[in-house]
């Protein structure tokens, strides 16, 4: 067992209990989280390749951009999930459905 | 048994520890914290993996900025009665099944890899080579999340203070 190994391992991880969260909570705010978790998944696993091809810090660069898009998507989710409780005073997934009634 | 490796495996520990923990949590305010944790480890692993420079960016974006947004998120959407905000589960089996299997099916991927059994050669990187990329290969990428970046900050700001009218 390596380092990297533990790394990818981790990151595994942190993909399916990410994935699970999605799927299992029953708040919005915890969907976002577990799309972060998601998000850090991917950032690990690139962190990990790059420690293994360690001769140009692409890994890193690409993780920068990763974050950056994971902030656009938080702060923009937040918004739409504040508007939405606003507006239902409801901050489950399933009880909104106006589209499909 | 020198401190990088004792650190290393600290950190890999608490990730994962609070990550399965906030699998389980109900309060949607122990969730975020328990986020935090996550977050925090990961940058640690981060600098272990001579990754210092995104480290300090993980602490500052997530813990510095996302977690605040998610905190005042929490506080926003709660009803105020004083009481902890708990969540219901649903689609337990369908969640904690489909969870198992992507992480039995990536780690028996990564089972047989020779070449992650070898790992790298264990030379660090140079942070002055991550600059040297953003600033000459990678510019243009770099310049685009800006623009990006830029939008998504005053477009949450426009649709959080727009005032909708109440549900019929």
């Amino acid at each position: 067992m390596t380092p990297d190994y533990e790394l990818l391992i981790l990151g595994a991880l942190l993909f399916s209990v990410g994935l699970a969260t999605v799927i299992i909570k029953r708040n919005m705010i915890f969907v976002l989280m577990g799309i972060e978790l998601l998000l850090n998944a991917s950032v690990l696993n690139l962190v990990a390749f790059n420690r293994i091809h360690n001769d140009a810090p692409t890994g890193q660069v690409f993780g920068l951009f990763v974050i950056v898009i994971a902030v656009c998507e938080a702060a923009v989710g937040l918004a739409i999930v504040i508007q939405v409780y606003r507006f239902y005073q409801s901050s489950v997934p399933d009880q909104i459905n106006d589209l499909k009634e | 048994m020198n401190a990088a490796v004792i650190l290393h495996y600290f950190f890999l520990g608490t990730a994962a520890i609070a990550t399965i923990a906030l699998l389980f949590a109900r309060n949607v305010f122990y969730g975020a914290l328990l986020l935090l944790i996550t977050l925090l480890s990961l940058a640690g692993l981060y600098v272990l993996s001579f990754a210092e420079f995104l480290a300090m960016t993980q602490i500052l974006v997530y813990a510095g900025g996302i977690l605040v947004l998610i905190i005042f998120a929490v506080m926003l959407t709660s009803h105020l009665n004083g009481k902890p905000l708990l969540i219901d589960h649903s689609n337990r089996l369908a969640g904690g099944l489909l969870g198992l299997t992507v992480f039995a099916m990536l780690t028996s991927l990564m089972v047989g890899q020779q070449q992650l059994q070898t790992g790298g050669n264990g030379e660090p990187i140079s942070i002055m080579l991550l600059g040297r990329l953003l600033m000459t290969s990678y510019v243009f990428p770099f310049e685009l999340t800006g623009i990006v970046l830029l939008i998504a900050l005053i477009g949450a700001a426009v649709i959080a203070s727009s005032s909708t009218t109440k549900r019929l």
